[in-house]
């Protein structure tokens, strides 16, 4: 039953899987994109209280969701290579956090474009965007532990114990809105039972939060190979793999 | 001999105590650098003494937390230089006891001694006397969460070179809400109104990183020794 | 449907555009990186197999 799992701990198996994912998760995230792009850019009307200026949510919702996410299976990887010994947990958190990294920049710079008409200012020092920024120095921190390494397996065990430290902070970000008076918006689209937005708004969104994942799968196969080569460079399988 | 836990713990707590001691002028550094620091704001930005009330506490905890920062480095290091820390972790007494008892040690000479210092500190950055208290108490718990924090950050950079500048870049975005819910106790404490909220948090701080972070250093050790 | 106008999306346009700019640069920006460090871990392979094949001559 659990075979599938230990599939996954082998690396040839997880390289091949990866190549053969990749293109399948980045034509399916295009056209996601492309269609949540033009659905909320094109067909979705204006909002009632911000006029044209709401599209921004359009980028800016999906790539919070995902600097949380990639942050989470970060830790998550970086956990179960800990806890199991499973080195490709190791691959997987290393290729995800420059991913993660470049999510929450995203998020932070639409936020404060989005800030500027909605709020009068680029930035608040209110509960959510300062843990928002507080990710992004987690996401730092890890990536230059794990490089600061000589031995990379060393390097990875701390990473991975970093990122699950870390790991705290992701409520924190999720939940601050509810927490504390924050200036920051409260979730419109993850509550349970009705979303308060419009159908022609959300499902723009939707479409937007699912390529956004899709788009996360195909980039994390490509560096999911190269994290894998790297790690298993003097393997024999390696060498069959770099001929094809 | 057969040690026990307490007793283990007892010896390896003084053991700390009598090496810091040894060297004095370690010990003050970072006090000296939270002096010279805070004196540093009120110099720059030559503000009239009751405008220095309003970014007094927030210049104290900053202060205190980059002092903290500097001592963080010496938690590991020269027993892990001199492999005193793998025969600690040979000794039978179990990583956890060993780590418990140097994070305890280091507070005693870094984190309770800026607690000591920080009336001084106050009064050169116009803090009223009757804000002491909650001050104290908010540093107080503040920098024993920060010394816990370090010695996670300090466990996973012994001997890695730039350790010190990763150390700081681990250490201080994990040391954000302190710094957040620090000043703003000391600042309620000043303009009068009750510091009971901030100061919870505080506490619920303190208690969380003591409780999980000695497992979290230990592992670190683990990972950085073997 | 879009009433403001697409290309100046009612006057925000300074703020809508940068945004879907930066957005669609961070997401060139994935992939690039992506393929540039999986090429390079090839070659890097590719080295380390020449070496050992090398060696073994």
């Amino acid at each position: 039953m659990w075979t599938w799992f230990y599939k996954l701990a082998s690396p040839p198996y997880v390289y091949r899987v990866a190549a053969a994912l990749m293109p399948w998760f980045l034509g399916l995230a295009l056209l996601t994109i492309g269609y949540g792009l033009i659905g909320g850019l094109v067909w979705a009307p204006a909002d009632y209280q911000q006029g044209d200026a709401f599209r921004i949510i359009y980028v800016h919702v999906p790539s919070a969701w995902m600097s949380e996410f990639v942050y989470t299976t970060m830790a998550v990887a970086g956990a179960i290579a800990l806890i199991w010994r499973i080195k490709m947990g190791h691959a997987v958190a290393a290729a995800s956090a420059p991913i993660g990294a470049s999510m929450t920049l995203l998020a932070l710079v639409t936020g404060s474009m989005w800030g500027k008409p909605m709020w009068g200012t680029y930035w608040a020092w209110d509960p959510r965007l300062t843990s928002e920024l507080i990710l992004l120095f987690l996401y730092v921190g890890v990536m230059s532990l794990r490089s600061a390494f000589e031995d990379p397996a060393r390097g990875d065990r701390a990473a991975a114990l970093l990122s699950i430290v870390g790991a705290v902070n992701v409520p924190i970000i999720h939940y601050s809105v509810v927490w504390w008076n924050s200036l920051h918006q409260a979730a419109t689209v993850a509550k349970l039972g009705k979303p308060s937005i419009a159908g022609s708004m959300l499902w723009p969104l939707l479409s937007m939060f699912l390529g956004f994942m899709l788009f996360y799968g195909a980039v994390l196969c490509l560096r999911l190979q190269g994290e894998v080569l790297n790690r298993e460079r003097q393997s024999v399988w390696v060498r069959e793999a770099i001929k094809s | 001999m057969q040690v026990g836990a307490r007793q283990a713990f007892l010896l390896i707590l003084h053991r700390e105590l009598s090496l810091s001691f040894r060297r004095p002028e370690q010990l003050l550094q970072p006090l000296v650098f939270f002096l010279i620091v805070t004196t540093l704001f009120p110099l720059g930005l030559s503000l009239q003494l009751s405008l220095l009330r309003d970014i007094s506490p927030g210049v104290l905890w900053t202060a205190a937390l980059l002092s903290s920062l500097l001592s963080l480095d010496s938690l590991f290091k020269s027993d892990a230089d001199d492999g005193t820390l793998e025969q600690l972790s040979l000794s039978g007494q179990g990583l956890t006891l060993i780590v418990v008892a140097k994070t305890c040690a280091h507070w005693l000479v870094t984190g309770a001694a800026l607690v000591v210092v920080s009336p001084i500190v106050a009064i050169a950055l116009a803090i009223p006397v009757a804000a002491f208290a909650t001050m104290m108490l908010s540093l107080a718990l503040g920098t024993i969460t920060l010394s816990w924090l370090g010695a996670i950050g300090a466990g996973l950079t012994i001997g890695l070179r730039r350790g010190n500048v990763l150390l700081s870049l681990i250490v201080l975005p994990l040391a954000t809400p302190l710094l957040i819910f620090g000043a703003a106790a000391t600042e309620r404490a000043v303009s009068g109104t009750s510091a009971v909220g901030p100061l919870y948090f505080l506490a619920a701080l303190c208690v969380f990183t003591c409780t999980l972070a000695p497992l979290a250093a230990t592992a670190a050790l683990r990972i950085t020794l073997e | 449907m879009n009433s403001g106008g697409f290309w100046s999306m009612g006057g925000y346009a300074r703020y809508v555009w940068p945004c879907i700019g930066f957005a669609c640069a961070v997401l060139g920006w994935n992939l690039w990186s992506a393929r540039r460090s999986l090429r390079a871990a090839r070659l890097r392979a590719g080295r380390a197999l020449a070496m050992t094949s090398g060696e073994s001559r």
